[in-house]
């Protein structure tokens, strides 16, 4: 039987679970204490140890990614927090920040210790006024209680309506003040990030697992998980399920016992496709509900896990409309710097358009595909690729229901039937 | 190349491309190390002057590296190369060649067809990648993005921005290398495009540029625009007339009349850039009244038109045995000045010759002679400076070529640049400049404190000469230091000039008058007895020479009177003396002649001019079959109606016979140190001036070019804070700034300016110090509010 | 020449500008400031913050431009955002973005007559566990139906709109929100609950089978 570890989320049920009081009540800042008085490499070798991987989606090993930074290199360092949530399906860390601003700041003076930096910047999108509310008082909080300040300065910076800004590099124009649009690499951001100096850029949910790895050391934290993929995460059960909400997990958990626990899919239906990370990671059908939800496992299947978003989508719901939406979300979003993703996007809607009016014929189908294949690797950055997963993921699991929309002239779904509120609203 | 460039050496790395080895200096990119080899990757955004941005992905290549192939192609104009570097091209690799036939498809996708009404038609990158690297047939029939078009972003340049690929050049170009980031990326996504701020034009004064590179039709120009197919047009490398800055450049004509200018490649001076006054002031050449014929006064006092051989016998007539002079503007061609230089010495027998129509001193006349002639700094020398200190000279109003040089080492390696100067400027902020601030006519004393290396370069202005000891100052700082020290001044012909003779202290080659040896060289070149040694006189010193009976004629070429100081002096002196004038169009100069003779305007002849750096830059005639002729072949037959032949029949015969005289080897004049003046003092309200001309301005060869005069940035007084508070001036207001000579009354700016000084253009609209003043530098006016 | 814009409290920017150890960098904050006073980024607004910062007035409308919610003309007093993305347009936004627009007579990026209320689809906010979701001044209204979704807005037109389910205990203005969003704080991080219950749905379930 599948367990539930919840470890950041282990008191977000108590009502001042956001304050410093209510921190503090259970070991707040106490890791910060720990860490502050451990050599930096020691605190770098010790999330090596524990075998945490990036949570925003590429799965990097997060103390690798420490080591990166040169050190003795008398330039400022700077540690970046990526709180940018806007991968279609994602919702961890904008709960989490709500829930518990302060475990992300004590995990930004640890990551400043470990990485000799000074100065953290913590990039959240603008569209969580509240969330916003909730860092910045955290951030006031620990100032005025000496946990900030003292060797680590933490800003909040605020984004403003940017699904690309969750691109590091794109991230790090952004928060210099130019347009959000992906820089070159090399040189990376170890090298050369925020301000061309050497820069760490990490999830919130990466960030905001490091007090507990030093708190409970890199053992406790990598018996958990699977072989390559340590640790628990938290996976976001959402869509056409009885209980969607937020599910603490060891790594490589399948999305079938999450549904088990969860209480399964809406009652009285079936699940047709998922996304395993966000709309991003080509989607899955029933056929992958035992598939390990880590990175090895997910990859292995021909996706990725990405940010764990597990949308659920059953029976009720049109592929093709599904996957157009996506698709006119990666045009608006699209930052124009590249043609493949700028241009290619404008067409791929076009003909999503069409298809799901059940205008063209089978060759648009192929035509489709073929602009893919142009757009998947050839974009600048991985936006452009993430365009086509959707696509070329759905017709390779439905394209008989593309076909159908063509045969029969239209969208042969009642949009009604995938409601929430269907019957509720009539 | 210089010693230095040859004395780095170079590590060499050797790839492999489409099955050619080919060695390139580390560091280069693979389009570039391609096109070493003679491929040709297709591409967009990569431009060599500008940062790889990769963002077109057109030159899309595989690349394996040690064995490891690259999961996915590459963008070429990103990947420097790489010891053990396969690199397969579209002619080796499918995967290249489908993933640029894939892009191709995207960037045409959403361009309009109309490529027939499009001034890029037929010299369009994209149009020829299309046919080269694209799809034969299109499969994308959808809803093309649509917008308004075109736009104005500026007065000269237009932008069609469903044609633009978004390659950005223009904005990285107008941010990377001219510091003017007025055009800039908007909006995101499908709907990104270039665009200005709705308020602030994109008024840059390298904004040609930007269309010059754009690889499609998106950015046109105004003066341009529909004119022409680049298949009408004769295309003629040149050389840029207006300043000392030396752009290479290409001069497109279309029956008989020139239609555009662009900058030519020449890494060594202008890389592959030039300012809007090069690129569009060439309308002055066809758009005024143009003489096209010769002139001769007649009993009546009337100028009437004549014969070639009349007006050539009057002329020789008037001049025949009388004490002449020669006047030369700042822009004769160096065979032109040499023309002059010899027909001074020999029809004339005089050294009073002078190329210097502006405020000038002797001072200058003896740096010039002393420190000036035959030297050789270049832009170069900027590239390996450690420091480089201005002096009197402002480079992007005065020299915009040497100021885009300065801002690129400032951009790359953070050169740095001090300026001493009154005030402060959009240039020396841009450059970051240290500015040493002094009050007009107090720089000599300022330089004495700023230390140099040998490493350093010293930029001295043309206005240098406007400040008394400044020029010795600063040759005093290059001689303790060990710095390179330039003088360039604003116009093209003037260094040309200095080197070919057309100045009273030097005979052709930087012969020095006073040296015998050097008469006698040049004398049996020219196969004459002797070349007069008596020291020639300066333009000032030749007018007042007229005024008091000591000459009686002037030879004037290219003059006018609006730049020359105490031009209502020179304006009675020309109607005293027998004056033949060489001109191509009417001018204050040959309303008063008694003799015009008719000549070609740049376009129209074949020479050269020597740029700040010593530099010849040759040019060839852009417009065939014209009816004008260069000066020096008019003064030729001049000098042979006057039995006193100079043989320069042709530019060319001019030209071999200037090379043939090589330069002077022997002693340069000496130098004689003058002492900085004293002082001046300020009280009430009073202030001592200073100004310089902005780039585009109220200057004869910008006459034509409305489109060209909508970017001069805007005609203001400048004074400072606490001025201003002390009359309760703020910026907005207007000033009058008077002298018993007249006033002018300006829109006050406050900004950054020694205290005791007002500033203002020295030839804009209604801000002509020269005329209305009589003062430019150094002298007291009062400044008040209006 | 001086671009201050009078109704900008410059202190207040100076602020914004020092927290960053480059003052380009403070664009972003400024621009959102700008939406707090006057309701969307104004010119006079821009070229403030292009001398404030000594940058060119185009780099600002560069950045402006790029980022979706800065607005350039004058938009509701309660900006109302209806997620349209995949999962939450199928579980209803599609259905609650359609009848807003007929109940408020506005299309898309519509503002009504009154200056209360306007209409955004937006792309998907961060809470899908919530779906369908919808944001006024970018507070969280979570689990939408189009009964509630009107209800709000028909409250937002009358002045007393409900409060946000994850948010303060009322729904600040938009004015207010963007001050928030450059940074000011507004006092009212306390309020609000610390977590939904979708949030809340893991560690309720590892309780109890912890408990059995």
């Amino acid at each position: 039987m599948a367990t539930l570890t919840p470890i950041l989320s282990a008191h977000w049920d108590e009502k001042d679970s956001f304050t410093l009081e209510g921190y503090k009540r259970h070991g707040g800042y106490k890791a910060a204490e720990k860490a502050l008085a451990m050599d930096p490499d020691a605190v770098i070798q010790m999330i090596k140890d524990s075998g945490l991987r990036g949570r925003g989606g590429a799965g990097f090993p997060t103390g690798m990614k420490w080591g990166f930074i040169p050190q003795g290199d008398n330039k400022d360092h700077y540690l970046v927090v990526n709180a940018d949530e806007s991968e279609p399906g994602t919702c961890k860390d904008t709960p989490l920040l709500m829930a518990n601003p302060h475990v992300l700041i004590e995990g930004c003076i640890i990551a400043c210790h470990a990485i000799r930096a000074k100065q953290a910047f913590i990039y959240i999108r603008g569209e969580v006024t509240h969330v916003v509310r909730r860092v910045n008082q955290a951030i006031t909080d620990a100032y005025a209680a000496g946990l900030l300040g003292k060797g680590v300065d933490v800003v909040l910076h605020i984004g403003a309506g940017a699904y690309i800004c969750g691109e590091e590099t794109a991230l790090l124009d952004s928060l210099e003040g130019f347009r959000g649009q992906p820089r070159l690499r090399p040189p990376f951001p170890a090298i050369a990030g925020l301000y061309a100096k050497p820069t760490v850029v990490n999830n919130v949910e990466s960030i905001a697992s490091v007090p507990a790895i030093i708190a409970n050391g890199a053992e406790w934290y990598q018996s958990m998980g699977t072989e390559k993929s340590k640790g628990a995460t938290l996976y976001s059960l959402s869509g056409h399920v009885n209980n969607p909400g937020q599910f603490e997990a060891p790594l490589g958990i399948t999305l079938r016992e999450i549904l088990e626990i969860a209480g399964g899919v809406r009652t009285g239906h079936k699940l047709k496709f998922w996304t395993p990370g966000g709309s991003s990671t080509p989607l899955f059908t029933d056929a992958h509900l035992d598939i390990p939800l880590d990175y090895e496992g997910v990859s292995a299947a021909g996706s990725m896990l990405g940010t764990k978003a597990l949308q659920i989508f059953d029976e009720t719901t049109c592929v093709v409309r599904a996957v157009l939406r996506w698709t006119e979300f990666y045009k608006h979003e699209s930052c124009g710097k590249c043609t493949p993703c700028r241009e290619g996007t404008w067409w791929l809607v076009q003909i999503l358009r069409d298809l799901e009016a059940g205008v063209g014929t089978e060759a648009d189908l192929e035509k489709l595909l073929d602009l893919c294949d142009n757009i998947m690797g050839r974009s600048f950055c991985a936006l452009g690729d993430g365009a086509t997963s959707p696509i070329t993921s759905s017709i390779k699991y439905f394209r008989d229901e593309y076909i159908a929309h063509l045969t029969q002239g239209g969208c042969p779904f009642d949009p009604v039937q995938s409601t929430l509120f269907v019957g509720a609203s009539k | 190349m210089t010693t230095q460039e040859s004395a780095v050496a170079v590590e060499l790395i050797t790839v492999v491309i489409d099955g050619f080895e080919v060695s390139v200096p580390k560091g280069t990119l693979v389009i570039r190390a391609a096109e070493k080899l003679g491929i040709q990757i297709p591409r967009f955004c990569d431009h060599p002057l500008l940062d790889p941005v990769g963002a077109c992905r057109q030159c899309l290549v595989d690349i394996e590296i040690n064995g490891r192939a690259f999961p996915k192609p590459q963008a070429s104009c990103t990947i420097p190369v790489e010891p053990n570097m396969i690199v397969k091209t579209q002619l080796t690799s499918p995967v290249a060649d489908k993933a640029q036939k894939g892009v191709m498809e995207l960037l045409l996708g959403n361009h309009p067809l109309d490529c027939p009404v499009c001034d890029k038609g037929g010299e369009c990158p994209l149009q020829n990648q299309a046919m080269s690297n694209g799809n034969p047939t299109a499969r994308l029939g959808g809803v093309k993005r649509i917008f308004e078009k075109p736009i104005n972003i500026s007065s000269q340049v237009l932008l069609d921005r469903e044609r633009c690929v978004l390659c950005a050049r223009c904005t990285r170009f107008s941010e990377q290398i001219a510091s003017d980031p007025f055009i800039t990326l908007n909006e995101r996504g499908a709907l990104q495009q270039v665009g200005i701020y709705e308020n602030d034009p994109f008024k840059s004064y390298f904004s040609g540029n930007t269309i010059q590179i754009c690889p499609v039709g998106a950015l046109t120009g105004a003066s341009y625009r529909f004119r022409a197919r680049p298949f009408d047009l004769v295309s003629t490398p040149s050389a840029c007339e207006h300043c000392a800055s030396g752009c290479d450049m290409r001069t497109d004509v279309r029956r008989g009349k020139t239609l555009r200018r662009l900058a030519g490649d020449d890494p060594a001076v202008n890389e592959e850039w030039n300012c809007d006054k090069g690129r569009w002031a060439f309308k002055y050449i066809t758009s005024q009244n143009r003489l096209t014929q010769p002139l001769v006064r007649n009993a009546e006092g009337e100028l009437v038109p004549a014969s070639w051989p009349e007006a050539l016998a009057a002329a020789a007539a008037g001049l025949v045995g009388k004490r002449a002079g020669v006047i030369v503007g700042g822009r004769p061609t160096v065979e032109d000045a040499y023309g002059y230089a010899k027909f001074a010495r020999i029809a004339l027998n005089t050294n009073d010759i002078d190329f210097r129509t502006r405020v000038t001193s002797d001072e200058e006349a003896n740096f010039l002679a002393s420190t000036v002639v035959g030297s050789a700094v270049h832009y170069r020398d900027i590239d390996v400076a450690d420091h480089v200190l201005l002096v009197a000279f402002e480079p992007e109003e005065e020299s915009p070529i040497v100021f885009l040089r300065l801002n690129k080492n400032f951009k790359k390696r953070a050169l740095a640049v001090t300026s001493v100067a009154t005030k402060g400027s959009i240039a020396m902020d841009k450059l970051k400049a240290k500015f040493i601030k002094v009050a007009p006519g107090n720089e000599a004393q300022a330089l004495a404190a700023i230390s140099l290396t040998a490493k350093s370069v010293i930029l001295v202005g043309e206005r240098a000469s406007e400040s008394a000891g400044l020029l010795s100052a600063a040759r005093t700082l290059a001689e303790k230091t060990g710095a390179k020290i330039a003088w360039i001044p604003r116009r093209a012909g003037e260094r040309g000039a200095l080197e070919a003779g057309a100045f009273s202290q030097l005979l052709p080659g930087g012969r020095p008058v006073s040296d015998s040896a050097a008469r006698v060289d040049i004398a049996a070149a020219w196969g004459v007895s002797t070349v007069p040694s008596l020291p020639g006189r300066s333009v000032r010193a030749m007018i007042d020479a007229v005024h008091s009976n000591d000459l009686d004629a002037l030879v004037v070429g290219g003059v006018d009177l609006a730049d020359m100081p105490q031009s209502a002096q020179a304006k009675e002196a020309f109607k005293k003396a027998f004056v033949v004038s060489l001109e191509i169009a009417h001018s204050s100069v040959t309303e008063l002649a008694d003799v015009v003779l008719p000549v070609a305007a740049v376009t129209e002849k074949y020479g050269s001019y020597i740029n700040w750096e010593g530099r010849p830059r040759a040019f060839a005639a852009a417009v065939a079959d014209s009816l004008n002729r260069s000066d020096v072949r008019i003064l030729s037959v001049l000098a042979d109606a006057m039995g006193q032949s100079i043989m320069l029949g042709t530019v060319t015969a001019a030209a071999r016979e200037f090379a043939q005289l090589g330069k002077w080897e022997g002693a340069r004049a000496s130098h004689v140190a003058v002492q900085p003046g004293t002082p001046v003092s300020v009280s009430g309200d009073q202030a001592i001036i200073t100004s310089w001309r902005r780039l585009l301005d109220e200057g004869s060869l910008q006459i034509g070019e409305d489109n060209l005069a909508g970017t001069r940035r805007p005609t203001l007084a400048v004074i400072s804070p606490s001025r201003a508070q002390k009359i309760g001036v703020a910026t907005g207001d207007h000033l009058r700034i008077s002298n018993a000579q007249g006033s002018i009354t300006l829109p006050a700016l406050v900004e950054e300016i020694h205290d005791d000084a007002v500033w203002l253009p020295r030839n804009s609209i209604g801000s002509n110090p020269l005329q209305t003043l009589e003062a430019v530098h150094g002298e007291l006016v009062t400044v008040v509010k209006a | 020449m001086s671009s201050v814009d009078p109704t900008l409290n410059q202190e207040v920017m100076n602020s914004i500008v020092a927290r960053y150890p480059r003052k380009r960098s403070a664009i972003m904050p400024l621009l959102h400031y700008v939406q707090s006073v006057a309701g969307y980024v104004t010119n006079s607004g821009i070229e403030n913050i292009a001398e404030m910062l000594e940058i060119a007035t185009a780099e600002v409308s560069a950045v402006a431009t790029f980022y979706t919610q800065y607005k350039f003309n004058p938009i509701g007093e309660y900006h109302v955002g209806v997620c349209t993305n995949t999962l939450c347009a199928v579980m209803g936004g599609d259905a609650i973005f359609s009848a807003l627009k007929e109940h408020l007579g506005i299309e898309n990026d519509g503002v009504t007559a009154d200056g209360k209320v306007s209409l955004e689809h937006i792309e998907c906010n961060a809470a899908c566990d919530y779906a369908p979701v919808v944001m006024a001044n970018w507070e969280f209204y979570d689990n939408q139906t189009v009964e509630s979704a009107k209800s709000l807005v028909d409250g937002a037109r009358a002045g007393n709109p409900p409060a946000p389910t994850r948010g303060p205990n009322r729904l600040v203005t938009y004015k207010e929100a963007s001050a928030v969003l450059a940074g000011l704080n507004d006092g009212l991080a306390g309020e609000g609950v610390q977590a939904g219950s979708a949030t809340l749905l893991g560690l309720n379930l590892a309780r109890k089978m912890e408990g059995k």
